[in-house]
Protein backbone atom coordinates (compact mmCIF):
# COMPACT_ATOMS: atom_id res chain seq x y z
CA UNK A 1 0.00 0.00 0.00
CA UNK A 2 1.41 3.36 -1.01
CA UNK A 3 1.42 5.65 1.99
CA UNK A 4 1.66 9.41 2.22
CA UNK A 5 3.37 10.65 5.34
CA UNK A 6 1.49 13.14 7.50
CA UNK A 7 3.97 14.79 9.84
CA UNK A 8 2.11 18.06 10.20
CA UNK A 9 3.90 19.84 7.37
CA UNK A 10 0.97 20.57 5.17
CA UNK A 11 -0.40 19.66 1.82
CA UNK A 12 -0.93 15.93 2.04
CA UNK A 13 -4.39 16.54 0.58
CA UNK A 14 -3.07 17.56 -2.85
CA UNK A 15 -0.72 14.59 -3.06
CA UNK A 16 -3.51 12.22 -1.98
CA UNK A 17 -5.88 13.68 -4.58
CA UNK A 18 -3.36 13.32 -7.38
CA UNK A 19 -2.46 9.72 -6.53
CA UNK A 20 -6.14 8.87 -6.62
CA UNK A 21 -6.59 10.79 -9.86
CA UNK A 22 -3.95 8.65 -11.57
CA UNK A 23 -5.64 5.52 -10.34
CA UNK A 24 -3.39 4.74 -7.40
CA UNK A 25 -4.53 3.40 -4.06
CA UNK A 26 -3.04 5.13 -1.08
CA UNK A 27 -3.46 5.79 2.59
CA UNK A 28 -2.40 8.67 4.77
CA UNK A 29 0.14 7.61 7.36
CA UNK A 30 0.11 9.45 10.66
CA UNK A 31 0.99 6.64 13.08
CA UNK A 32 4.58 5.41 13.00
CA UNK A 33 3.60 1.88 13.96
CA UNK A 34 1.81 1.55 10.61
CA UNK A 35 4.87 2.47 8.56
CA UNK A 36 5.89 -1.16 8.03
CA UNK A 37 2.71 -1.72 6.05
CA UNK A 38 3.93 0.75 3.45
CA UNK A 39 5.05 -0.79 0.17
CA UNK A 40 6.02 2.71 -0.93
CA UNK A 41 6.20 6.03 0.90
CA UNK A 42 5.73 9.62 -0.25
CA UNK A 43 7.08 12.37 2.00
CA UNK A 44 5.50 15.66 0.95
CA UNK A 45 6.22 18.95 2.61
CA UNK A 46 6.02 22.67 2.59
CA UNK A 47 8.06 24.56 5.08
CA UNK A 48 11.27 25.08 6.91
CA UNK A 49 13.93 22.39 7.28
CA UNK A 50 14.48 22.39 11.05
CA UNK A 51 10.77 22.47 11.75
CA UNK A 52 10.35 19.48 9.43
CA UNK A 53 13.10 17.52 11.18
CA UNK A 54 11.65 18.30 14.59
CA UNK A 55 8.21 17.14 13.46
CA UNK A 56 9.71 13.87 12.22
CA UNK A 57 11.60 13.36 15.47
CA UNK A 58 8.73 14.15 17.80
CA UNK A 59 6.38 11.83 15.93
CA UNK A 60 8.90 9.00 15.90
CA UNK A 61 8.96 8.99 12.11
CA UNK A 62 12.62 10.00 11.85
CA UNK A 63 13.90 6.58 12.96
CA UNK A 64 10.98 4.71 11.39
CA UNK A 65 11.76 6.13 7.93
CA UNK A 66 15.43 5.20 8.23
CA UNK A 67 14.41 1.65 9.16
CA UNK A 68 12.08 1.08 6.22
CA UNK A 69 14.62 2.70 3.88
CA UNK A 70 17.02 -0.08 4.85
CA UNK A 71 14.49 -2.68 3.72
CA UNK A 72 14.45 -1.18 0.21
CA UNK A 73 11.01 0.42 0.37
CA UNK A 74 10.80 3.07 -2.39
CA UNK A 75 10.57 6.53 -0.85
CA UNK A 76 9.75 9.73 -2.79
CA UNK A 77 10.47 13.06 -1.12
CA UNK A 78 8.73 16.14 -2.54
CA UNK A 79 10.16 19.61 -2.00
CA UNK A 80 10.72 19.80 1.78
CA UNK A 81 10.44 16.00 1.77
CA UNK A 82 13.36 15.89 -0.69
CA UNK A 83 15.39 18.17 1.63
CA UNK A 84 14.68 16.01 4.68
CA UNK A 85 16.07 12.91 2.92
CA UNK A 86 19.46 14.61 2.53
CA UNK A 87 22.31 15.10 5.01
CA UNK A 88 21.84 18.75 5.85
CA UNK A 89 20.57 22.12 4.62
CA UNK A 90 21.78 25.70 4.89
CA UNK A 91 18.22 26.49 5.90
CA UNK A 92 18.66 24.81 9.28
CA UNK A 93 21.00 23.48 11.92
CA UNK A 94 19.77 19.91 12.34
CA UNK A 95 20.83 16.78 10.48
CA UNK A 96 18.64 15.33 7.76
CA UNK A 97 17.68 11.68 7.38
CA UNK A 98 20.95 11.21 5.44
CA UNK A 99 19.41 8.65 3.10
CA UNK A 100 21.15 10.22 0.12
CA UNK A 101 24.56 11.89 -0.12
CA UNK A 102 23.38 15.42 -0.85
CA UNK A 103 23.10 18.80 0.83
CA UNK A 104 20.93 21.85 0.28
CA UNK A 105 22.18 25.35 -0.40
CA UNK A 106 20.37 28.65 -0.81
CA UNK A 107 20.09 30.12 -4.28
CA UNK A 108 22.78 32.76 -4.59
CA UNK A 109 23.53 35.00 -7.49
CA UNK A 110 26.23 37.56 -7.99
CA UNK A 111 25.25 41.21 -7.92
CA UNK A 112 25.43 41.67 -11.66
CA UNK A 113 22.28 39.62 -12.23
CA UNK A 114 20.43 39.04 -8.97
CA UNK A 115 17.33 36.96 -9.47
CA UNK A 116 14.47 36.99 -6.98
CA UNK A 117 14.40 34.30 -4.31
CA UNK A 118 12.37 32.14 -3.71
CA UNK A 119 12.32 30.52 -7.11
CA UNK A 120 8.58 30.43 -7.74
CA UNK A 121 6.71 29.28 -10.79
CA UNK A 122 6.79 26.91 -13.70
CA UNK A 123 10.18 25.95 -15.03
CA UNK A 124 11.48 23.50 -17.60
CA UNK A 125 13.10 20.34 -16.28
CA UNK A 126 15.94 18.60 -18.14
CA UNK A 127 16.10 14.88 -17.53
CA UNK A 128 19.77 13.84 -17.62
CA UNK A 129 19.65 10.08 -17.29
CA UNK A 130 17.29 7.15 -17.52
CA UNK A 131 15.16 6.96 -14.40
CA UNK A 132 11.86 5.62 -13.17
CA UNK A 133 10.08 8.94 -12.70
CA UNK A 134 10.40 10.90 -15.94
CA UNK A 135 11.05 9.91 -19.55
CA UNK A 136 14.47 10.55 -21.05
CA UNK A 137 13.20 11.74 -24.40
CA UNK A 138 13.07 15.24 -25.79
CA UNK A 139 9.51 15.71 -24.59
CA UNK A 140 8.80 18.91 -22.73
CA UNK A 141 8.87 18.50 -18.99
CA UNK A 142 7.80 21.42 -16.85
CA UNK A 143 6.82 21.54 -13.24
CA UNK A 144 5.90 24.02 -10.50
CA UNK A 145 8.69 25.08 -8.20
CA UNK A 146 8.53 27.09 -5.01
CA UNK A 147 11.72 27.02 -2.98
CA UNK A 148 14.72 29.01 -1.83
CA UNK A 149 17.12 26.10 -1.31
CA UNK A 150 18.30 23.58 -3.88
CA UNK A 151 20.11 20.26 -3.77
CA UNK A 152 23.79 19.70 -4.37
CA UNK A 153 24.65 16.05 -4.93
CA UNK A 154 28.02 14.77 -3.79
CA UNK A 155 27.64 11.82 -6.15
CA UNK A 156 26.89 12.96 -9.71
CA UNK A 157 25.34 9.57 -10.54
CA UNK A 158 22.47 10.45 -8.20
CA UNK A 159 21.35 13.38 -10.38
CA UNK A 160 18.38 12.52 -12.58
CA UNK A 161 17.18 15.98 -13.61
CA UNK A 162 18.23 19.60 -13.54
CA UNK A 163 16.55 22.94 -14.06
CA UNK A 164 17.85 26.44 -14.69
CA UNK A 165 17.41 29.53 -12.55
CA UNK A 166 20.44 31.76 -12.93
CA UNK A 167 22.44 28.56 -13.06
CA UNK A 168 21.78 24.86 -13.52
CA UNK A 169 20.71 23.15 -10.33
CA UNK A 170 19.70 19.61 -9.38
CA UNK A 171 15.93 19.29 -9.23
CA UNK A 172 15.53 15.53 -8.97
CA UNK A 173 17.79 12.88 -7.47
CA UNK A 174 17.76 9.16 -6.94
CA UNK A 175 19.84 6.65 -5.03
CA UNK A 176 18.76 2.98 -4.85
CA UNK A 177 15.26 3.15 -3.35
CA UNK A 178 15.40 6.85 -2.45
CA UNK A 179 13.90 9.46 -4.82
CA UNK A 180 13.61 13.20 -4.39
CA UNK A 181 12.00 15.92 -6.50
CA UNK A 182 12.34 19.63 -5.79
CA UNK A 183 9.23 20.63 -7.72
CA UNK A 184 5.64 19.81 -6.78
CA UNK A 185 4.20 17.09 -8.99
CA UNK A 186 0.89 17.42 -7.13
CA UNK A 187 0.71 20.99 -8.43
CA UNK A 188 1.97 20.37 -11.95
CA UNK A 189 -1.07 19.24 -13.90
CA UNK A 190 -0.49 16.47 -16.35
CA UNK A 191 3.29 16.53 -15.91
CA UNK A 192 2.88 15.77 -12.23
CA UNK A 193 0.24 13.15 -12.93
CA UNK A 194 2.62 11.33 -15.28
CA UNK A 195 5.35 11.34 -12.62
CA UNK A 196 3.03 10.16 -9.84
CA UNK A 197 1.75 7.38 -12.04
CA UNK A 198 5.30 6.22 -12.67
CA UNK A 199 6.12 6.28 -8.97
CA UNK A 200 3.03 4.17 -8.31
CA UNK A 201 4.46 1.66 -10.77
CA UNK A 202 8.00 1.60 -9.32
CA UNK B 1 14.27 29.36 -17.58
CA UNK B 2 11.50 30.38 -15.21
CA UNK B 3 8.27 31.39 -16.91
CA UNK B 4 6.40 34.47 -15.80
CA UNK B 5 3.16 33.30 -14.23
CA UNK B 6 -0.30 34.38 -15.37
CA UNK B 7 -2.79 33.83 -12.57
CA UNK B 8 -6.58 34.06 -12.46
CA UNK B 9 -7.66 35.84 -9.31
CA UNK B 10 -11.12 34.96 -8.04
CA UNK B 11 -13.03 36.92 -5.43
CA UNK B 12 -15.37 35.23 -2.98
CA UNK B 13 -18.30 36.77 -1.18
CA UNK B 14 -20.73 34.60 0.77
CA UNK B 15 -19.44 31.52 -1.00
CA UNK B 16 -20.18 32.96 -4.43
CA UNK B 17 -17.80 34.22 -7.07
CA UNK B 18 -17.97 38.01 -7.52
CA UNK B 19 -16.14 40.66 -9.46
CA UNK B 20 -15.57 44.14 -8.10
CA UNK B 21 -15.02 47.48 -9.77
CA UNK B 22 -12.37 49.66 -8.10
CA UNK B 23 -12.92 47.50 -5.03
CA UNK B 24 -16.64 48.33 -4.92
CA UNK B 25 -19.92 47.01 -6.31
CA UNK B 26 -19.19 43.33 -6.21
CA UNK B 27 -21.26 41.70 -8.94
CA UNK B 28 -22.22 38.03 -8.68
CA UNK B 29 -20.47 36.02 -11.37
CA UNK B 30 -21.22 32.41 -10.57
CA UNK B 31 -20.33 29.27 -8.72
CA UNK B 32 -16.64 29.25 -7.75
CA UNK B 33 -16.26 25.45 -7.96
CA UNK B 34 -17.36 25.56 -11.57
CA UNK B 35 -14.90 28.33 -12.39
CA UNK B 36 -12.09 26.46 -10.65
CA UNK B 37 -12.89 23.27 -12.54
CA UNK B 38 -12.70 25.15 -15.82
CA UNK B 39 -9.41 26.81 -14.90
CA UNK B 40 -8.02 23.45 -13.86
CA UNK B 41 -8.97 21.95 -17.22
CA UNK B 42 -7.27 24.90 -18.92
CA UNK B 43 -4.12 24.12 -16.91
CA UNK B 44 -3.65 27.63 -15.55
CA UNK B 45 -0.32 28.38 -13.89
CA UNK B 46 -1.80 29.06 -10.46
CA UNK B 47 -5.03 30.22 -8.91
CA UNK B 48 -5.67 32.91 -6.30
CA UNK B 49 -8.91 32.94 -4.33
CA UNK B 50 -9.61 35.92 -2.07
CA UNK B 51 -12.50 36.20 0.36
CA UNK B 52 -13.28 39.90 0.22
CA UNK B 53 -15.41 40.01 3.36
CA UNK B 54 -13.56 37.80 5.81
CA UNK B 55 -11.33 40.53 7.29
CA UNK B 56 -14.02 43.20 7.25
CA UNK B 57 -16.38 41.05 9.27
CA UNK B 58 -13.66 39.26 11.23
CA UNK B 59 -14.78 35.90 9.88
CA UNK B 60 -12.88 32.62 9.77
CA UNK B 61 -11.95 31.30 6.33
CA UNK B 62 -14.63 28.98 4.95
CA UNK B 63 -12.50 25.86 5.34
CA UNK B 64 -14.93 23.32 3.90
CA UNK B 65 -15.42 25.40 0.76
CA UNK B 66 -11.70 26.01 0.40
CA UNK B 67 -11.04 22.30 0.84
CA UNK B 68 -13.44 21.65 -2.05
CA UNK B 69 -11.53 24.16 -4.16
CA UNK B 70 -8.19 22.55 -3.32
CA UNK B 71 -9.57 19.16 -4.25
CA UNK B 72 -10.22 20.43 -7.77
CA UNK B 73 -6.82 22.05 -8.30
CA UNK B 74 -3.77 20.31 -9.67
CA UNK B 75 -1.93 23.61 -9.73
CA UNK B 76 -0.97 25.83 -6.80
CA UNK B 77 -3.81 27.48 -4.95
CA UNK B 78 -3.35 30.67 -2.96
CA UNK B 79 -6.01 31.67 -0.48
CA UNK B 80 -6.39 35.07 1.15
CA UNK B 81 -9.01 36.65 3.36
CA UNK B 82 -9.25 37.01 7.10
CA UNK B 83 -6.04 35.24 8.05
CA UNK B 84 -4.89 36.56 11.42
CA UNK B 85 -3.27 33.57 13.17
CA UNK B 86 -0.68 30.89 12.54
CA UNK B 87 -3.29 28.24 13.37
CA UNK B 88 -5.51 29.45 10.51
CA UNK B 89 -2.52 29.21 8.18
CA UNK B 90 -1.74 25.70 9.42
CA UNK B 91 -5.32 24.62 8.81
CA UNK B 92 -5.31 26.07 5.29
CA UNK B 93 -2.03 24.32 4.36
CA UNK B 94 -3.36 21.03 5.67
CA UNK B 95 -6.40 21.13 3.37
CA UNK B 96 -4.35 21.67 0.21
CA UNK B 97 -3.74 25.41 -0.03
CA UNK B 98 -0.21 26.07 -1.30
CA UNK B 99 0.23 29.68 -0.23
CA UNK B 100 -1.67 32.15 1.89
CA UNK B 101 -2.09 35.82 1.19
CA UNK B 102 -2.31 38.25 4.07
CA UNK B 103 -3.04 41.97 4.09
CA UNK B 104 -4.98 43.23 7.10
CA UNK B 105 -3.20 40.66 9.24
CA UNK B 106 0.19 41.95 8.05
CA UNK B 107 -0.76 45.63 8.48
CA UNK B 108 -1.80 44.82 12.04
CA UNK B 109 1.27 42.74 12.84
CA UNK B 110 4.45 42.05 10.87
CA UNK B 111 5.11 39.26 13.36
CA UNK B 112 2.33 37.22 11.75
CA UNK B 113 4.47 37.03 8.61
CA UNK B 114 7.57 35.85 10.48
CA UNK B 115 5.66 33.35 12.59
CA UNK B 116 4.11 31.68 9.56
CA UNK B 117 7.34 31.83 7.51
CA UNK B 118 9.34 30.29 10.36
CA UNK B 119 7.15 27.18 10.36
CA UNK B 120 6.10 26.88 6.75
CA UNK B 121 8.83 28.70 4.84
CA UNK B 122 8.87 32.14 3.24
CA UNK B 123 7.47 30.81 -0.03
CA UNK B 124 4.18 30.03 1.72
CA UNK B 125 3.42 33.68 2.62
CA UNK B 126 2.30 36.31 0.14
CA UNK B 127 1.84 39.82 1.50
CA UNK B 128 -0.83 41.66 -0.42
CA UNK B 129 -0.47 45.41 -0.79
CA UNK B 130 -3.36 47.50 -2.13
CA UNK B 131 -2.53 50.92 -3.53
CA UNK B 132 -4.81 53.81 -4.33
CA UNK B 133 -3.58 57.04 -5.87
CA UNK B 134 -4.78 60.18 -4.13
CA UNK B 135 -6.13 63.35 -5.72
CA UNK B 136 -2.61 64.40 -6.71
CA UNK B 137 -1.81 60.97 -8.15
CA UNK B 138 0.46 60.01 -5.27
CA UNK B 139 0.72 56.41 -4.12
CA UNK B 140 -1.15 55.69 -0.89
CA UNK B 141 -1.41 52.40 0.96
CA UNK B 142 -5.02 51.23 1.10
CA UNK B 143 -6.63 48.89 3.56
CA UNK B 144 -9.35 46.89 1.84
CA UNK B 145 -11.00 45.77 5.05
CA UNK B 146 -11.44 49.31 6.37
CA UNK B 147 -12.02 50.89 2.98
CA UNK B 148 -9.58 53.68 3.78
CA UNK B 149 -6.09 54.77 2.90
CA UNK B 150 -3.42 54.40 5.50
CA UNK B 151 -0.74 56.93 6.46
CA UNK B 152 1.95 54.27 6.56
CA UNK B 153 4.64 54.74 3.93
CA UNK B 154 4.17 52.06 1.25
CA UNK B 155 7.87 51.54 0.62
CA UNK B 156 8.79 51.06 4.25
CA UNK B 157 5.82 48.73 4.79
CA UNK B 158 6.92 46.63 1.82
CA UNK B 159 10.53 46.51 3.06
CA UNK B 160 9.40 45.54 6.56
CA UNK B 161 7.16 42.83 5.11
CA UNK B 162 10.08 41.44 3.11
CA UNK B 163 12.41 41.58 6.13
CA UNK B 164 9.75 39.83 8.19
CA UNK B 165 9.88 36.90 5.79
CA UNK B 166 7.32 37.42 3.03
CA UNK B 167 7.92 35.13 0.05
CA UNK B 168 6.08 37.23 -2.53
CA UNK B 169 4.41 40.62 -2.77
CA UNK B 170 1.03 40.93 -4.48
CA UNK B 171 0.53 44.50 -5.65
CA UNK B 172 -3.04 45.53 -6.36
CA UNK B 173 -3.85 48.81 -8.09
CA UNK B 174 -7.26 49.58 -6.57
CA UNK B 175 -8.07 52.30 -9.10
CA UNK B 176 -7.63 49.85 -11.99
CA UNK B 177 -9.53 46.96 -10.42
CA UNK B 178 -12.23 45.60 -12.73
CA UNK B 179 -11.74 48.37 -15.27
CA UNK B 180 -9.80 46.28 -17.80
CA UNK B 181 -8.30 49.66 -18.79
CA UNK B 182 -4.64 48.68 -18.50
CA UNK B 183 -2.36 48.21 -15.51
CA UNK B 184 -0.68 50.99 -13.53
CA UNK B 185 2.73 50.48 -15.09
CA UNK B 186 4.57 53.24 -13.26
CA UNK B 187 3.31 51.79 -9.96
CA UNK B 188 4.54 48.34 -10.94
CA UNK B 189 7.93 49.74 -11.92
CA UNK B 190 8.33 51.63 -8.64
CA UNK B 191 7.56 48.54 -6.62
CA UNK B 192 9.69 46.27 -8.81
CA UNK B 193 12.73 48.51 -8.39
CA UNK B 194 12.51 48.13 -4.64
CA UNK B 195 11.39 44.53 -4.35
CA UNK B 196 13.91 41.70 -4.17
CA UNK B 197 11.30 38.97 -3.89
CA UNK B 198 8.79 37.83 -6.55
CA UNK B 199 6.21 40.49 -7.36
CA UNK B 200 2.69 39.66 -8.56
CA UNK B 201 0.97 42.61 -10.23
CA UNK B 202 -2.81 42.77 -10.35
CA UNK B 203 -5.41 45.31 -11.40
CA UNK B 204 -6.48 46.49 -14.83
CA UNK B 205 -5.54 43.75 -17.30
CA UNK B 206 -7.78 44.24 -20.33
CA UNK B 207 -5.67 42.84 -23.14
CA UNK B 208 -2.99 40.20 -23.31
CA UNK B 209 -0.47 42.95 -24.11
CA UNK B 210 -1.11 44.41 -20.65
CA UNK B 211 0.40 41.25 -19.19
CA UNK B 212 3.54 41.70 -21.25
CA UNK B 213 3.80 45.37 -20.27
CA UNK B 214 3.71 44.45 -16.59
CA UNK B 215 6.35 41.74 -17.03
CA UNK B 216 8.58 44.07 -19.05
CA UNK B 217 8.41 46.56 -16.17
CA UNK B 218 9.49 44.17 -13.47
CA UNK B 219 6.51 42.03 -12.48
CA UNK B 220 7.43 38.38 -11.86
CA UNK B 221 3.82 37.37 -12.37
CA UNK B 222 0.51 38.94 -13.36
CA UNK B 223 -2.88 38.16 -11.86
CA UNK B 224 -6.22 39.16 -13.30
CA UNK B 225 -9.88 38.81 -12.45
CA UNK B 226 -12.16 40.54 -14.91
CA UNK B 227 -9.94 39.66 -17.87
CA UNK B 228 -10.47 35.93 -17.34
CA UNK B 229 -14.08 36.09 -16.25
CA UNK B 230 -15.75 38.64 -18.51
CA UNK B 231 -16.00 38.87 -22.23
CA UNK B 232 -17.08 41.65 -24.55
CA UNK B 233 -18.35 45.19 -24.02
CA UNK B 234 -21.33 44.04 -21.97
CA UNK B 235 -19.12 42.02 -19.63
CA UNK B 236 -20.86 38.71 -20.20
CA UNK B 237 -19.52 36.00 -17.93
CA UNK B 238 -17.18 33.68 -19.78
CA UNK B 239 -14.23 31.88 -18.23
CA UNK B 240 -11.18 32.10 -20.48
CA UNK B 241 -7.42 31.67 -20.24
CA UNK B 242 -4.79 32.13 -22.96
CA UNK B 243 -3.32 29.04 -24.58
CA UNK B 244 0.08 28.00 -23.26
CA UNK B 245 1.77 28.49 -26.63
CA UNK B 246 0.33 32.01 -26.90
CA UNK B 247 1.74 32.89 -23.48
CA UNK B 248 5.16 31.52 -24.46
CA UNK B 249 5.11 33.58 -27.65
CA UNK B 250 4.12 36.65 -25.65
CA UNK B 251 6.46 36.37 -22.69
CA UNK B 252 9.38 34.11 -23.52
CA UNK B 253 12.60 36.03 -22.99
CA UNK B 254 14.41 34.09 -25.68
CA UNK B 255 12.22 35.51 -28.41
Amino acid sequence: MLMILDYGMGNIASVYNMVKKVGGICKILDDKSEIFKASKLIIPGVGAFDHGIKQLQSSGFFDAIQKIAETGTPILGICLGMQLLSKKSEEGMLNGLSLIDAEFKKFSFDNSFPLRVPHVGWNAVDVVKVNKLMPLDKSEQRFYFTHSYHAVCNNQKDVIATSFYGYNFVCAYHHENIYGVQFHPEKSHRFGMALMKRFCEV
Amino acid sequence: MLMHRVIPCLLLKNGGLVKSFKFGNPKYVGDPINAIRIFNDKEVDELIVLDIEASKFRREPNYSLIEEFAGECFMPLTYGGGIKTVEQARHLFSIGVEKISIQTGALESLKLISDIAALYGNQSVIVSIDIKRNFFGHIRLYSASSGRTNDLNWLSFMKHAIDAGAGEIMLNAVDRDGTMAGMDISLIRQFAENCGIPLIAVGGVGRIEDIKAAVDNGASAVAAGAFFVFHGPHRAVLITYPKYNDLIALLDKKQ
